[in-house]
């Protein structure tokens, strides 16, 4: 069923140069699209930094709209390095039993809401809510903060056109800086108090540290999340025999896990700024221009993966890059893989079929390249099993 | 039954015992320090890496080409190294010694 394919965008350039090139506000982007050179350069921070001006790194660059850096994802190593060791511990511990029987209440109340209605927007009623009411433990806040989060939707930090909106990005600026006062004033368990009693290198982080922490936290794993779920739901859609392998075989759950975020890669690429003359893929590129690593198509390249552009959910061997490579890997990985094997084993015990009824394509333009990424809406029917 | 000993960065010993399964799955139940695991062994982290002692080496294997060219790119990786979520737990591997990285 065509509903659920998601194309390659980047096939014939891959495999013609190796590039794509796209234009930004007019600061150019060089994108890198083989496996091989995604990984490489992910690797080498030398010649290309995530450390330029806040906000360059993005793709659409964020540099007209916000001036806090964001930690510790535009930090190189060493100092990078710093702030990972800090927060590591904290990220991980969506490994523990209690947050996993905390995660699995939380999807399971959603999933039988939805089950409970005639029809849902899978966007809106089950990815959003998911996403926000699972972030309450990753931050360890109370649960009713999630009302806001879900109250901004899906285009609090999306961007339609080229440029981003400000106005839409200083909501959660705002809101972060309200919380972090709050914090202040009377701490507790919670991420913001825990940042702002750390230390980094013998120094106390600073309020715009701990802002630049909780940015990437709300931003980075928000949409990524969403789509991963969305996408997933309209995969079990169009192969209706999906869910009924994953019951009868949970086993592979992990594995269709990591196939999902290869196929629908929800971050399509992150950019890295060029500190030297040197090449990428035969190309030359310039100091102080931007490459970007392009996840999305190092993850259909057909000389790593066979049948790149299928969805295996039995996948073995899959080293995908949809999380990022090397330093700075994703650091919400554990949560959102959480999040997705809870979900699918909870779709796998209590749905019996999903059924969508009308689709609206979130598709990203990217030079030459369009990329369909998710969707703006996806509206479906949920039987029991 | 394999019996397999994991050497951690704080320089504990901790041997532990499996028949089947992959040796990253040993080490994640059996609470390793240092193995995570996060891709549940599709070979996608790194964050199952170990050092093989060197009389081991044979008893182990060599890693495939994934594998090696996901090590390349890992810190600290050397000629011992392996992904051990891509090393099965059989009788094969009986009293190997593993340090895991970091
Ligand atoms: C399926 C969901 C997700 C996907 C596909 C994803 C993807 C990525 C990718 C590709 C990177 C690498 C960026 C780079 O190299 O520049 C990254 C980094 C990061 N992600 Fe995620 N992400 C997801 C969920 C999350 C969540 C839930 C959070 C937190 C709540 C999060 C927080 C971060 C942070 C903090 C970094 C920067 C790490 C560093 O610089 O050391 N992500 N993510
Ligand atoms: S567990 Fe992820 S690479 Fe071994």
């Amino acid at each position: 069923m065509g509903k659920c394919e998601f194309a390659d965008a980047f096939k014939e350039e891959r495999e013609k140069s190796g590039i794509g090139k796209m234009d930004d506000q007019g600061d150019p982007v060089v994108m890198l699209l083989k496996h091989k050179d995604v990984r490489k350069a992910a690797h080498n921070y030398k010649s290309f930094s995530s450390e330029a001006v806040p906000g360059r790194i993005v793709v659409p660059s964020e540099v007209n709209i916000r001036t806090t850096r964001q930690i510790p994802f535009e930090v190189d190593p060493p100092m990078h390095k710093e702030y990972r060791s800090l927060l590591d511990a904290w990220f991980k511990r969506p490994l523990q039993d209690a947050y996993k029987k905390e995660l699995t209440t939380i999807i399971s109340t959603v999933l039988d809401d939805v089950l409970s209605r005639d029809k849902v927007d899978v966007v809106t009623d089950l990815a959003l809510v998911i996403q926000s009411r699972a972030l309450t433990l990753l931050l360890n806040v109370p649960f009713s903060k999630s009302v806001k989060w879900i109250s901004w939707g899906t285009h609090v930090f999306r961007s339609e056109g080229e440029a981003l909106d400000g106005d839409k990005a200083a909501i959660l600026y705002n809101y972060i800086d309200e919380e972090i006062d709050k914090a202040i004033a009377n701490p507790s368990g919670d991420l913001y108090s825990t940042l702002l009693a750390a230390e980094v290198e013998g120094k106390k982080l600073t309020k715009e540290e701990v802002k630049g922490v909780l940015i990437l936290t709300f931003a980075g794993g928000r949409d990524t999340v969403i789509n991963a779920l969305t996408n997933s739901i309209s995969y079990f859609s169009a192969n209706k025999e999906a869910l009924e392998q994953l019951h009868s075989t949970p086993e592979i759950i992990n594995n269709a896990v990591e196939e999902f975020v290869r196929y629908f890669s929800p971050l399509t690429h992150m950019g890295r700024v060029v500190t030297e003359d040197t090449t990428v893929c035969e190309h030359a590129v310039q100091a102080d221009s931007r490459i970007s690593l392009c996840w999305a198509s190092a993850n259909r390249d057909e000389k790593v993966f066979e049948n790149a552009n299928e969805i295996v959910l039995d996948r073995k061997i899959n080293p995908h890059v949809g999380f990022g490579f090397s330093h700075h890997n994703c650091l919400g990985a554990t949560h959102a893989r959480q999040i997705m094997r809870i979900t699918l084993k909870l779709l796998a015990e209590k749905v019996g079929d999903i059924t969508v009824l009308e689709a609206e394509e979130n598709i990203e333009n990217l030079g030459e390249f369009t990329r369909k990424v998710g969707y703006n809406s996806l509206k479906a029917t949920f039987k029991k099993r | 039954m394999a019996k397999i000993t994991f050497i951690t960065s704080n320089n504990e010993k901790i041997t532990v015992e499996a028949t089947a399964g992959s040796v990253m799955e040993l080490a994640v139940n059996n609470n390793i320090q240092g193995i995570d695991g996060d891709c549940g062994g599709v070979c996608s982290c790194a964050t199952c890496h170990v050092f093989v002692a060197p009389e081991d080496v044979d008893k182990v294997g060599v890693a495939s080409e994934i594998e090696t060219d996901m090590l390349e790119l890992a810190d600290d990786a050397n000629e011992y190294s392996r992904l051990c979520c891509q090393i099965s737990v059989s009788d094969a591997i009986d009293n190997v010694v593993l340090t895991v990285a970091k």
